[in-house]
């Protein structure tokens, strides 16, 4: 087998020069002739009813050109196709401070936003749900009217072998709460989007979206227009992480003001809005039980969580099942259960934020760990060792477990923080803390049940040697905008430069479900081997035949092709010209289809993944005692990803993650008023690290080959973020020896529990005394 | 409001507006003269997404009236590159480090990056975290943008 011409390689993503020359065109930077711009009107209450929408006076603005109200777009819809709870403009009622009710083309945005202010509303204002409990009250009014289960999104409650036997046979058990906070994507990119509508009859969405697939089919539905009818385009997208992965209202809103119009309508949020479109991480109210044998074998995980969903479904229906499905790895449980309820209250929608569904349940699981195992005696990484859930095996919960690099991981970090050499020999206010996890390499099954391929790929070969790549797939940043090409110049032989990848345009690229559940390496990239393994099947023939020696003979690496005798070579473009001249016009397709997996039982496919990666971090803390306040001193994050495509950009996947925990760890929180009005709707009142917050990370690639991934490899955007948080809560511990529960740890919280652990140890002490 | 003409050098090249004297900088430059490598993130000056370099410093030009501007040079991502066909090192090192990944924030941090450069030549790490601190980046950790400066700075 030949080694690798691309893959592995440092390579510069095709895209970036245009980002760093400003040459590169997000959605805001599109501008057409005649186009209108667009301002939605929100609710100022959390809940209330629309009795009456008057535009008199709005329509009499001399910029105004249209209005559009909820009646116009009463179709409901959602990511997941069995909850749709969604309309463009609520028709009935507003159910957070934020959610959108009418909306207005106008010829500036300055007359637009001038305009929103001249929309009269007539309210019936309801009681506002802020709080989970209070949704879950006897006697709450329901926000979604006419749902089986007042205020209840989704209940999901599985169980696993023997729990209670499992906890009965154990000789360590720890029980405690958790809180996580709610946090968002807060991408640097507001949403935008721009909508034209044709003579023809043809809609043009231009979205910051990661989902063109799913808008394009909820586009149509809700506009009642044939999909034919309708093409989604993703322009360059500036920072996604899960929260542009709904249709938004801002879509269908300017989809509609083009077609009553019939001229081009832009809409673009801003921060403030940004706030409350929201679908963030979930705030998670958890109790968990771990029971561990003598020997610090998992017996038994026990968790009960209540999940604070906002006003709408989005993903939730998947995050009830998240929060529990995705815990089983990388340890072995001997036996597992988990209930966890998702409830909607007044509050922007909650939805997947990178790691979704399963962060908050994973902090919870690794600080129980530690304290059950401290009470063994055992060190935290020896105990994550032993309970290692292996290769090749079903979890608990019956998800395939393929390549599995954890103890690599462990070994890995554990080497880098000169673990056994300092832990526990570090003065008080300096730790150590570690954590593991696992995550998903695309969700086994798409959103929607259909038999059809996940991911697509199609390749032309011109016969000057240029290579024009078709792909479905949503660059958010990651890279999916080069993955392609590397892979196809891997498997044909061309130069990856030599390739023009055309992304994400519902008209012109196959479908692919789009940038979630860290599918893309994996789905795209398997496409990708198909369809260049096939163009080289033609490449290779026709070269052989012209050399007389078989195609299995052939080789191409980097835009020279090479026979077996010495010297025999020629370059990819004559390749291809042999080639053409005996196949005809080339090209080729490839697909990713779904595989079958995951248990047999209701919600067993959910969590279940053709392949899983595996992350261990050891973070070092210094707390100042006096004031609560804390640093990471390094955070060493090891994961396991399979074979790296390319090390840069993976680097830089755990780097991202790695922050963006860190952020949530120490100052990240969505806080509302009791009114439901979001405490501080900005980049100053939300605060998110900077350069001088975020610690310094030293990234290390585990590299296992997965037998299933493309040249064995798997995701790495979304694993690396989980264990951070819990690291940090273990080596806070390790430092002064308080354990935090609760998210974000605010220096006033250390603080607290500081305060809290010497009046207790003083108590102790003079009870000591005392008893002299 | 009356709109005032103004002229503004930008990239060398001199323009003249009609704008109201409300307008920021970053709306003239995206609407007006439709350089949209600049980038708005928040529109209140906590980002940095929207920074340009102003007679050489580093402003926010979400926070900047356009009326200021006259009589300044002002230099946008479009206007970084020494040439053509030759790009600014900075550029270069942020694509080769793997400093830029969705790039939404990379127009701003690059010119940040520039003004701190032309202040202080050889920067510590904690120097060049210090000169990034007003331009958030949401992707990268900061890790490689950090990297992807130093060795600019190491190269000269």
């Amino acid at each position: 087998m030949k080694g690798h011409a691309v893959v592995g390689r440092r390579l510069r993503k095709l895209d970036g020069l245009k980002k760093a020359t400003g040459e590169a065109k997000y959605a805001d930077d599109l501008e057409l002739p005649r186009m209108l711009h667009c301002k939605l009107l929100r609710s100022p209450h959390a809940h209330a009813r629309i009795r009456r929408i008057d535009f008199t006076r709005c329509r009499a603005h001399p910029g105004v050109v249209e209005v559009l109200e909820g009646a116009e777009l009463p179709a409901r819809y959602g990511v997941i196709p069995w909850t749709p709870d969604e309309q463009a403009l609520a028709a009935d009622k507003a159910r957070f401070v934020g959610d959108e009710v009418a909306a207005v083309a106008a010829l500036d945005e300055l007359a637009a936003e001038e305009a929103l202010a001249l929309i009269d509303v007539e309210w019936e204002v309801l009681p506002a749900l802020v709080e989970p409990e209070q949704a879950l009250a006897a006697g709450s009014p329901q926000i979604h009217e006419g749902k089986k289960h007042g205020n209840v999104s989704k209940h999901v409650g599985l169980s696993f072998g023997d729990v209670d036997a499992g906890f009965a046979a154990s000789a360590s058990v720890a029980e405690e709460d958790f809180f996580y906070a709610g946090s968002t994507h807060a991408a640097i990119e507001p949403h935008c989007a721009l909508a034209q509508y044709d003579a023809e009859g043809n809609l043009t969405l231009w979205s910051s979206t990661q989902i063109p697939h799913y808008v394009h089919r909820e586009l149509s539905r809700v506009l009642g227009l044939p999909e034919t009818r309708v093409r989604v385009i993703q322009p360059f997208l500036g920072g996604a992480f899960g929260g542009k992965s709904d249709p938004f209202a801002l879509e269908f809103v300017v989809a509609k003001l083009a077609m009553k119009t019939g001229r081009p309508v832009k809409c673009l949020l801003t921060r403030e809005e940004v706030f409350f479109a929201h679908r963030g991480r979930h705030p998670m109210k958890m109790r968990f039980k771990v029971g561990l044998a003598k020997d610090g074998r998992i017996e038994a995980v026990d968790s009960k969580i209540l999940i604070d969903g906002g006003a709408y479904s989005s993903f939730g229906l998947v995050t009830a099942y998240y929060s529990g499905q995705l815990l089983t790895g990388p340890y072995t449980f001997g036996s597992y259960r988990f209930d966890s309820t998702r409830v909607f209250t007044n509050k922007p929608p909650c939805g997947p934020k990178r790691g979704h569904g399963s962060v908050q349940p994973r902090f919870a699981f690794e600080v129980a760990l530690d304290m059950a195992a401290e009470k063994l005696g055992l060190d935290p990484i020896e105990v994550r060792r032993r309970n290692f859930v292996g290769e090749n095996v079903l979890t608990v919960n019956g998800q395939t477990i393929t390549s599995n690099g954890f103890l690599q991981c462990l070994d890995a970090v554990e080497a880098a923080s000169r673990w056994k050499e300092r832990k526990g020999k570090l003065p008080y206010g300096r730790g150590l803390g570690v954590a593991g996890s696992m995550y998903i390499s695309g969700t086994a099954y798409p959103l929607y049940p259909n038999e059809l391929p996940q991911s697509g790929i199609q390749v032309k070969l011109d016969r000057s040697g240029k290579v024009t790549i078709f792909s479905g797939g949503s660059d958010i940043g990651q890279g999916l905008n080069s993955l392609p090409a590397y892979l196809i110049a891997e498997e044909i032989g061309c130069d990856p430069r030599d390739c023009h990848v055309v992304v994400s345009d519902t008209d012109l690229t196959p479908v692919d479900l789009g940038a979630y559940s860290s599918r893309g390496t994996y789905m795209i990239g398997a496409a990708c081997l198909e369809a260049g393994q096939r163009l080289w099947a033609m490449l290779s023939e026709a070269v052989g035949a012209k050399w007389g020696c078989p195609g299995a003979a052939v080789e191409g690496a980097l835009g020279t092709i090479r026979g077996p005798a010495d010297g025999q070579q020629m370059s990819f473009r004559e390749a291809v010209q042999l080639a053409e001249a005996k196949f005809g016009t080339l090209g080729a397709t490839g697909s990713y289809r779904t595989q079958k997996l995951g248990g047999d039982y209701r919600g067993g496919t959910i969590g279940a993944s053709p392949a899983y990666s595996f992350t261990a971090h050891v973070v070092e803390v210094r707390v100042d005692v006096e004031t609560g306040v804390w640093k990471v001193e390094r955070v060493w994050a090891a994961h396991d990803c399979g074979k790296a495509l390319n090390p840069t950009l993976v680097e830089g996947q755990i780097e991202g993650s790695v922050y963006m925990g860190f952020g949530e760890a120490a100052m990240e929180e969505m806080t509302y008023l009791p009114s439901g009005l979001h405490a501080g709707p900005s980049l100053l009142d939300y605060r998110i690290p900077t350069s001088l917050d975020t610690p310094d990370i030293e990234a290390t690639i585990v590299e296992p080959i997965d037998p299933g991934g493309p040249h064995g490899a798997k995701e790495a955007g979304e694993g690396p973020l989980h264990p951070v948080i819990p690291a940090i809560a273990n080596a806070l511990y390790d430092a002064v020896g308080v354990r935090l529960t609760a998210l974000p740890f605010h220096p006033a919280k250390v603080l607290a529990a500081l305060r809290a652990k010497a009046k207790h140890d003083g108590l102790a002490e003079s009870a000591e005394r005392g008893a002299c | 409001m009356q709109k005032v003409n103004i002229t503004l050098t930008v990239n060398g090249d001199s323009y003249e507006v009609a704008v109201a004297p409300w307008r920021t900088l970053d709306e003239v430059l995206r609407n007006e003269l439709r350089l949209t490598g600049t980038k708005v993130g928040c529109k209140t000056g906590d980002c940095g997404a929207c920074t340009v370099l102003l007679d050489g410093k580093a402003v926010t030009s979400c926070l900047t009236l356009a009326v200021e501007a006259q009589g300044r040079a002002i230099v946008t991502i479009e206007g970084l590159a020494p040439k053509g066909d030759e790009l600014h090192p900075l550029q270069k090192s942020f694509v080769e480090h793997g400093a830029v990944q969705c790039g939404y924030c990379t127009p701003g941090m690059i010119l940040a990056a520039k003004h701190l450069l032309d202040r202080v030549p050889s920067p510590t790490d904690e120097q060049i975290r210090k000169g990034l601190s007003g331009n958030l980046c949401r992707c990268t950790g900061y890790t490689k943008i950090v990297e992807a400066i130093a060795a600019v700075a190491a190269s000269k």
